[in-house]
């Protein structure tokens, strides 16, 4: 196994850097300061963190209400709360007006794990994906997360921005550089190409030699920008491959999925099979069991990898 | 201006309310006909906020946290100079900067855009809390409906304000006791409202809110209050038209030709 980072831990100490060099910048958490380590600015700027507790709905309108007088507000909880509980203020009070609030949520996904069906957001990229000018971005590791943290910082509108619970490995190389709206792709592939996000980027990478050896050569793209997709990637994709393979943390209802096919459907089609939850609440259990249970993992991605080659033959 | 003049005013914001709910056949005259005295004041006596100065830092901030009474917002701003006058015919329709209810991004003078109830009060919140870290001596108003605070949301807002010690803010219910459904008592019941708001840590002070003379004193006993003050407005539903008040079937309904007649009528004093 290699190392592994926590996409949260980073959040924390890139808001306290941030934080040093824009002063506007102010955090708001619902009672999760800890597990979503905004406490990491409220222990150097105490005064600028506003722990509104168990009250997203208030803390989503609150941080409006602070950015229309100049400050840059980042809201934090669990992403089932802040897409859920929250949706119509997030709706109504922050992009109906469009004041420019960051939403930073973590525990997006199944892989929550142990908590169980109740806190486990499968929903929430559907649930922001739909509101009219959101930006959903789901990073696949820290220096990924690193890199595009000043955007988002100076980003002049709002966003939702979901994080794991759980450490993943690290992907890129720490001068990589990325542009959110712009995908990044890992490698070409003539036969397939998986495109995915956030957790399952790695999992999508370990299957590369397997399916090498299976004689299908698949390229990956990590959409770690889910809106706006990016249509000129998905352009090139079609026209050097010849199907493609979604894999996504999320159901697969209003998902990722949804997003690239929606673009595929305007630009050729193209076979697409899709990996992701089928229309189901998850359950209790560790990460890896969930990810298999549910078809997830990596021995699922070979499966349906396999399906769409033979189905391009 | 002395109470005469203030109500003299009202009375145009209202027929500018009456026309447009009218001409748009869509709107609600109810609960802006019982919210329109307080803002007059607001907008005329009380805030620092004019044609010149709408944009600036140190602006007095109002929320419309109850949308659903946009027309008289609308109207404030056309007596304020803000908005052309001719511009209240386009209230509701297509490609409009009024919209239904009121839009920040249609119409910058709109602080916020509200409509879904219960959301004024946290924006409201925000907006107090960024104003006193500058050290921005401004003041932030709120007008809730009484209808609205049946939304939890208004309970967290006010337990914000609370923690903060948002001592910028002046919140005010607009107490008319009708809601869609009816009366307020015997839907949800908010009772003891009075108690209920002092008890969130509020200094609670009662107010006629058609009577200019009793808003002033209102207002005037909450300025240098080291706590977020609450008004309680004792206001009527459609008040200013006889057979629009306390009748909750004017909550949402546009006037048919008749009824505008009539209630112009009233409104100009013939």
């Amino acid at each position: 196994m290699s190392e592994t980072f926590s996409l949260r831990k980073e959040y924390g100490k890139l808001l306290v850097e941030y934080g040093e060099r824009y002063k506007n910048i102010v955090v708001l958490d619902a009672d999760l300061a800890k597990s979503t380590q905004t406490e990491s600015f409220k222990k150097v700027f105490p005064d600028r963190f506003f722990d509104m507790g168990i009250s997203e709905a208030d803390m989503m309108a609150t941080a409006a209400g602070l950015a229309s007088a100049g400050k840059i507000p980042f809201c934090s909880t669990f992403a089932i709360f802040a897409s859920g509980r929250a949706w119509d203020q997030v709706r109504n009070s922050i992009a109906y007006p469009h004041w420019p609030v960051k939403i930073v949520v973590t525990h997006g996904g199944i892989s929550l794990g142990e908590d169980g069906a109740s806190h486990q957001a499968n929903e929430d990229i559907a649930l922001m994906r739909v509101i009219p000018g959101m930006t959903v971005i789901v990073p696949s590791d820290v220096n990924q997360l690193k890199s595009i943290f000043r955007q988002i910082v100076e980003y002049d509108s709002y966003l939702y921005m979901r994080l794991p619970r759980n450490n993943l490995e690290m992907i890129y190389d720490e001068n990589e550089t990325f542009k959110i709206g712009q995908a990044k792709q890992l490698r070409k592939g003539s036969d397939i190409t998986l495109i995915t996000c956030g957790a399952m980027v790695n999992k999508v990478m370990n299957t590369v030699k397997r399916f090498a050896s299976l004689g299908i050569e698949c390229g990956i793209v990590d959409m770690f920008t889910v809106k706006p997709i990016d249509i000129q990637m998905i352009k090139s994709i079609a026209d050097e491959t010849k199907g493609i393979l979604i894999c996504e943390e999320h159901q697969k209802i209003g998902g990722l999925g949804e997003a690239v096919c929606s673009a595929l459907s305007e630009i050729k089609p193209l076979p697409v099979e899709h990996i992701g939850l089928e229309d189901t609440f998850g359950e209790s259990g560790n990460p890896d069991e969930l990810f298999k249970k549910y078809k997830l993992d990596e021995e699922s991605i070979i499966e349906k990898g396999k399906k769409l080659y033979d189905r391009i033959q | 201006m002395n109470a005469a003049e203030l109500s003299s005013l009202a009375n145009k914001g209202r027929i500018h309310i009456l026309n447009q709910v009218y001409n748009a056949s869509s709107g609600h005259i109810g609960g802006a006909f019982s919210a329109i005295d307080i803002m007059i004041y607001l907008f005329f006596e009380q805030m620092n906020y004019s044609k010149s100065n709408w944009n600036a830092d140190d602006r007095d901030r109002f929320i419309l946290s109850k949308g659903h009474a946009s027309a008289a917002l609308y109207a404030c701003f056309a007596l304020k100079g803000l908005i052309d006058e001719d511009e209240l015919h386009s209230f509701r329709k297509l490609n409009s900067r009024l919209q239904g209810h009121p839009s920040h991004k249609s119409l910058p003078f709109v602080e916020q855009s509200t409509g879904s109830l219960g959301q004024g009060l946290s924006f409201a919140n925000g907006t107090a809390l960024a104003l006193k870290m500058d050290n921005i001596p401004a003041h932030v108003y709120c007008i809730l409906g009484d209808g609205e605070i049946n939304e939890g949301q208004i309970w967290e807002a006010l337990m914000t304000a609370n923690r903060y010690h948002l001592n910028n803010l002046t919140v005010i219910l607009d107490y008319n006791h009708l809601q869609i459904d009816g009366f307020i008592e015997d839907i949800k019941n908010p009772m003891p409202t009075l108690n209920r708001f002092k008890s969130f840590g509020f200094n609670v002070i009662e107010i006629d809110g058609h009577d200019f003379t009793d808003i002033k004193r209102g207002f005037e006993e909450s300025r240098n209050s080291d706590k977020p003050v609450f008004i309680i407005a004792n206001t009527i539903k459609g008040k200013g038209v006889s057979f629009m008040e306390n009748n909750v079937a004017w909550h949402g309904t546009p006037p048919k030709e008749e009824e505008y007649l009539k209630a112009l009528k009233e409104l100009s004093g013939e």
